[in-house]
């Protein structure tokens, strides 16, 4: 059984990896669009993994995340246009300035109970949005953004193409998935398990609770902040409005509807909430409606997501017979 | 040697003196109890030690050292442990998972080492399974690993709470009625383990009701009643205290 589900497995992941190139003539005429819709889908996957960090593990109610991948997105344009950076060098530089003001931001609320968390988290997404509309920094262009991205390119090769994206975006989706994979199964991601299970008893058994509920911030944001450059890198331009307070709604309901921290429950959200309105493009109008309605549906009648996340397993050391 | 030591503690809530001027010391290598009616104020106690609560007067020590202020993690590294007079495991998390979370204190891997997968990251994970599955069958529950905490009988989750309790190598153990819910055989069982706390070097500090698993498992007594200690000295000169014997039928 193990082994049929694990060649099922492979056969799929074949199919998607050479998506771009069977899409060619599957549908030759909008292949390259499809091909996009994909790459948003990997943009949004890799932000909504990272907001499962900081809202499933951690349990704390975010619904400003849009503002992290804003400060990524714009600090790697302005590395890019200004000095001339890379923007696949500038993406850890986004990365990091993206934690380091979640960091700041957190810091003074992280004790907030949920709802009032959500509230802060959706006034700092509106403070950043105006401020870089009216271009406070200075270095943001106001409503108009920043354009003139260039290009990135990797050991030479030019990433322009959708399908160039495709291999660039996925990849780093992979990564996200195989890193974040592994921080499940550690010390780290069991302190954010104890800690939003009951905090007291995880304060209690020795765990810095404040320091985690930071930790997980800072690495929320920051992959936030890298998903904002690659997106900055794909569009060649960006403005306050790909920013907005719906992107964050956006990013919390593929999370809540995908499954609350199951990592492909993530991605089924992801491509449920972003592709499939595509797929349904005939019913213009309605599409959105009959969404809002699944929705809701859904969240009565299941309310743990389509993929709850499942309990860990150990690999239990063989011990010397019971002590009593 | 003193290990703890309360000196003038008090603790109020609004109006209500929930701790008043309390003092008593616990010698390293014993077995206490706190006892005293409900309400007395010995959870509070519990809580101004492992910082859950700062207190509004007095000082404690551990081991010459003072704890009010600082946090409670840091007082669980410092070495007191405690479980809960109301059960808090994580429920919905395996008996093993559970008892990891008392080995999380001790170890050291981060994010980084995490996502590398170094050796010494995958070595301590396996010496901290090691350790919670020795410190399951210390109390007795290592059959149970697999199981969800919430599936344990009402007295296997108060074990499960020492057991992770222990995973965090306390030098005082701190227990807030352990007995709790079990039956006249799990006390007895609950006594024998105590036992042998004491022979791991272990110091015991414990509130108790149920007055016969106090006078067969502690050494010294301290009793608290409105906050007040009223009594402390051996079990049977405290049983004999004409005060205490006031205070426990007043309320009963
Ligand atoms: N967090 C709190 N806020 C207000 N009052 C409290 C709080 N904790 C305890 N108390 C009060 O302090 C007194 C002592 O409570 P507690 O320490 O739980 O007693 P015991 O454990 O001896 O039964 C009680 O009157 C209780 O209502
Ligand atoms: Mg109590």
């Amino acid at each position: 059984m193990m082994t049929r589900k694990r060649g099922l497995a492979v056969i799929g992941i074949i199919l998607f990896a050479t998506f771009p190139l069977w899409m060619k003539y599957v549908r030759p005429d909008d292949a390259r669009y499809w091909v996009d819709v994909i790459n948003n889908v990997g943009l949004y996957a890799i932000l909504a993994l990272s907001l499962t960090v900081i809202l499933c593990d951690a349990g704390m109610y975010n619904m400003g995340h849009a503002a992290f991948y804003a400060v990524g997105a714009y600090t790697g344009a302005i590395l890019n246009t200004q000095l001339g950076v890379p923007i696949l060098l500038a993406l850890p530089v986004a990365g990091i300035t993206a934690g380091i003001f979640s960091a700041i931001i957190a810091r003074p609320v992280i004790h907030l109970r949920g709802d009032y968390l959500l509230i802060v988290t959706v006034g700092v997404g509106e403070i950043l949005r105006i401020a870089l509309i009216n271009d406070v920094f200075g270095i943001t262009g106001g409503p108009n953004g920043i354009f003139g991205i260039a290009r990135p390119e990797l050991f030479g090769f030019k990433i322009k193409r959708p399908d160039h994206f495709f291999y660039l975006i996925w990849g780093f989706a992979a990564l996200t998935l195989f890193l974040f994979n592994r921080l499940k199964q550690s010390r780290f991601g069991r302190a954010l398990d104890y800690l939003r299970e009951d905090a007291v008893a995880a304060e209690g058994s020795g765990i810095n609770t404040d320091r985690y509920r930071l930790l997980a911030f800072l690495l929320g944001a920051t992959w936030a902040g890298m998903t904002g450059s690659l997106f900055a890198a794909k569009m060649t331009i960006i403005s306050p409005e790909s920013f907005s307070f719906w992107e964050s709604v956006v990013i919390f309901m593929i999370v809540i509807l995908g499954g609350s921290g199951n990592m492909a429950g993530v991605l089924l959200g992801t491509f449920i909430v972003i592709a499939l309105p595509e797929v349904f493009r005939d019913f213009a109008s309605a599409r959105m409606l009959i969404f809002g309605l699944a929705m809701m549906v859904m969240m009565v009648f299941r309310t743990q997501g389509l993929l709850p996340p499942k309990p860990r397993k150990f690999i239990l050391p063989k011990l010397a017979e019971e002590g009593d | 040697m003193a290990i703890l030591e309360l000196n003038g503690v008090t603790k109020t809530f609004g109006g209500l003196t929930a701790v008043g001027d309390v003092s008593f010391k616990v010698d390293e290598g014993s077995v206490v109890g706190l006892i005293g009616p409900n309400g007395a104020g010995k959870t509070t106690v519990f809580n101004l030690i492992t910082g859950n609560y700062v207190p509004n007067a007095g000082s404690i020590l551990f081991e010459g050292r003072e704890l009010s202020g600082m946090a409670t993690n840091k007082i669980v590294s410092s070495g007191i442990a405690r479980t809960f007079q109301t059960i808090r495991l994580f429920q919905k998390m395996s008996v093993v998972e559970n008892v990891l979370a008392g080995c999380h204190c001790r170890m050291k891997a981060g994010i980084f080492s995490a996502m590398l997968r170094t050796p010494s990251q995958r070595r301590e994970e396996l010496e901290a399974l090691q350790l919670a599955m020795r410190e399951l069958s210390f109390v007795g529950l290592a059959h149970q690993a697999e199981n969800l905490a919430a599936n344990l009988s009402y007295g296997n989750q108060r074990l499960l709470e020492i057991a992770r309790a222990l995973a965090t190598g306390p030098k005082l153990l701190i227990l807030d009625e352990p007995a709790g819910g079990m039956n006249p055989q799990e006390t007895d069982q609950l006594v024998a383990l105590i036992g042998r706390l004491k022979e791991r070097g272990i110091t015991v500090l414990l509130i108790e009701h149920d007055m016969s698993l106090v006078m067969r498992a502690c050494e010294e007594l301290v009793v608290l009643e409105y906050g007040i200690k009223i009594a402390e000295g051996k079990p049977d000169a405290v049983k004999a205290d004409p005060r205490v014997i006031e205070a426990y039928l007043g309320t009963d």
